[in-house]
């Protein structure tokens, strides 16, 4: 009962606030309703009672990729005027995009076959004596590790290109040493001198 | 969890008694939170003055005590002003969001065996979560006072928090890793034989102290409201309420930060030897023994510290803490693999 009035809130507010990401006017808005399109999400995961994967989505995409998100989305200088001008005659392509994402899912929702092994697992979701994080971890680690380790290894190798392609040395810039300063030693770096009176240096 | 106990035990039915204790230890929770954030902050400054060698408050009360209380009236009693330009609904969200988050975290903080509102499973991912959203109201706040220092506080604290938290995760993976668990029960509980401080871990308490400090944005990481560039940062606009919001949020996340580094590393309410004088004090009054010392070190590293350039914020979290931090992931797994099971 306490369970079904929390699935449908969460549901009803996830569904709104995803709804508010493409409706509204100011870009900084549609992140934040994202964000709370991931909390509701998050909390769906949680009267699913897989509370690891709720905390996680919040720790990765509200914590980090939202963070970023809103970060370069606050530091766009967007005119809306001149943003609407020319949306109506994009409509006839964003049109048939709609349509036959509709007719996929559709399509998808109406050939859905659950697969013969899928009740199995859905009746043994956590093995007994084993929390939550444990399973997944014992699934991820032990059936998964090669996918798991190459999703990895393709995530590092984005990174690694983001960081290249990016990357300027620009000749001519002054940069701190940390090393070489706390190398200094006072016998190199100091000299002391001693004129006579009357006299300069 | 133990007032819902007692009630059971009286007799009301479960449901009930469940409600009633719930209700019953949060609220206890929260106002004795409150009070001790009123205390830690007139410790905060006292330690300041004492090490300017100035006598800090004493003026409100014997010795000053009933400074902060006296702060909080004023702050109450002020008239509110929202920035014309800025954005109304967000503004005034900011803060809110700040200390609801800061005093959301406590839900499940262990005070001592079996003193805790809710004892979760994921307890420290809870915890690592809630302290990550923390950010979302300084840049909201920044962004919605639509007025160019608090915005660039915002943006600085974005970046800031971001990057701490990084090493933090990992910080709290080689935790996890000795303690195998997510629970902050039996994190603490894990500890028995040996504080997590003392061992193999000592840097990363090193590195978690350090970027807790960073996280909480207080000095010498105080970035995002350095008075000296940014008047203010993100809380110049800020005024009253809405301010005292702020700024109990940013309280109430330090001590929060130095009750994770007693839970994580300094075991939490265990005694300092298992032996008789020591382990007939109750629980809860190591729990704040450890707090306050860990408190204490905060703000002497405020007193002590001058203020980080930005650019060396950025290299001591990137180039230094996280290589280490993820070299002592392996380190600790490695450990644990070899030695788990051998009494170390």
């Amino acid at each position: 009962m306490l369970t079904a009035i929390a699935f449908y809130l969460f549901s009803a507010v996830l569904i709104a606030a995803t709804l508010m990401v493409i409706a509204s006017r100011n870009p900084v808005h549609s992140v934040l309703y994202l964000i709370l399109a991931f909390f509701n999400a998050a909390a769906l995961f949680v009267l699913l009672g897989a509370e690891f994967l709720a905390l996680i989505l919040v720790v990765v995409y509200v914590g980090a990729v939202a963070v970023l998100f809103l970060f370069v989305v606050m530091m766009l200088d967007i005119d809306f005027a001149e943003m609407k001008r020319g949306a109506l005659q994009y409509l006839p392509v964003s049109a048939l995009t709609g349509i036959v994402l509709v007719a996929e899912l559709v399509l998808v929702s109406v050939t859905w076959v659950v697969a013969p092994s899928a009740p199995h697992a859905l009746a043994h979701a956590t093995p007994a004596g084993m929390s939550n994080t444990a399973a997944l971890g014992h699934i991820i680690y032990t059936d998964y590790i090669f996918y798991f380790q190459t999703a990895g290894f393709i995530l590092m190798v984005a990174m690694v290109g983001a960081i290249v392609l990016t990357l300027r040395h620009r000749p001519g810039v002054r940069r701190q040493s940390i090393v070489a300063q706390n190398a200094r030693t006072i016998a190199e770096s100091m000299e002391l001198k001693n004129p006579r009176p009357g006299e300069g240096v | 969890m133990m007032l819902a106990q007692y009630f059971q035990n009286i007799g009301l039915p479960y449901g009930w008694a469940w409600f009633i204790g719930q209700a019953l230890s949060i609220v206890l929770l929260l106002v004795s939170l409150l009070i001790m954030v009123a205390y830690v902050l007139l410790a905060d400054r006292k330690i300041f003055a004492a090490v300017q060698m100035r006598r800090g408050p004493n003026v409100v009360g014997a010795f000053g005590l009933l400074q902060s209380f006296a702060d909080l009236f004023k702050f109450v009693f002020k008239e509110s002003v929202i920035p014309a330009g800025a954005n109304k609904v967000l503004f005034v969200l900011a803060p809110i969001l700040s200390a609801t988050l800061a005093l959301s975290a406590w839900a499940v903080v262990p005070l001592d065996k079996g003193w805790v509102v809710s004892d979760i499973n994921v307890g420290i991912l809870y915890l690592f979560a809630i302290s990550s959203l923390g950010v979302y109201g300084i840049i909201i706040g920044g962004w919605a006072s639509n007025s160019k220092y608090p915005f660039l506080g915002g943006l600085r604290s974005a970046a800031q928090m971001v990057s701490y938290e990084v090493s933090i995760g990992f910080v709290i993976i080689t935790v996890l890793l000795f303690a195998g668990s997510l629970n902050l029960t039996a994190i603490v509980e894990a500890q028995k034989n040996g504080w997590f401080a003392f061992g193999l871990l000592f840097p990363m308490f090193i590195v978690f102290f350090v970027s807790a400090i960073a996280e909480t944005n207080r000095p010498p990481f105080d970035l995002p409201e350095a008075e000296s560039e940014l008047v203010a940062g993100y809380m110049v606009e800020y005024s009253s309420t809405l301010f005292l919001l702020f700024f109990l949020a940013e309280f109430v996340n330090i001590v929060l930060m130095s009750a994770m580094v007693t839970i994580l590393f300094l075991g939490g309410w265990l005694p300092l030897w298992d032996i008789w004088p020591l382990n007939a004090v109750p629980g809860i009054i190591w729990f704040l023994l450890k707090l306050w010392f860990v408190f204490f070190c905060m703000a002497t590293v405020r007193a002590f510290v001058p203020r980080y350039r930005y650019d060396q914020l950025m290299r001591l979290g990137w180039k230094v803490f996280l290589p280490l931090s993820l070299v002592w992931v392996v380190l600790t797994a490695g450990w644990v693999l070899v030695f788990r099971g051998q009494g170390l």
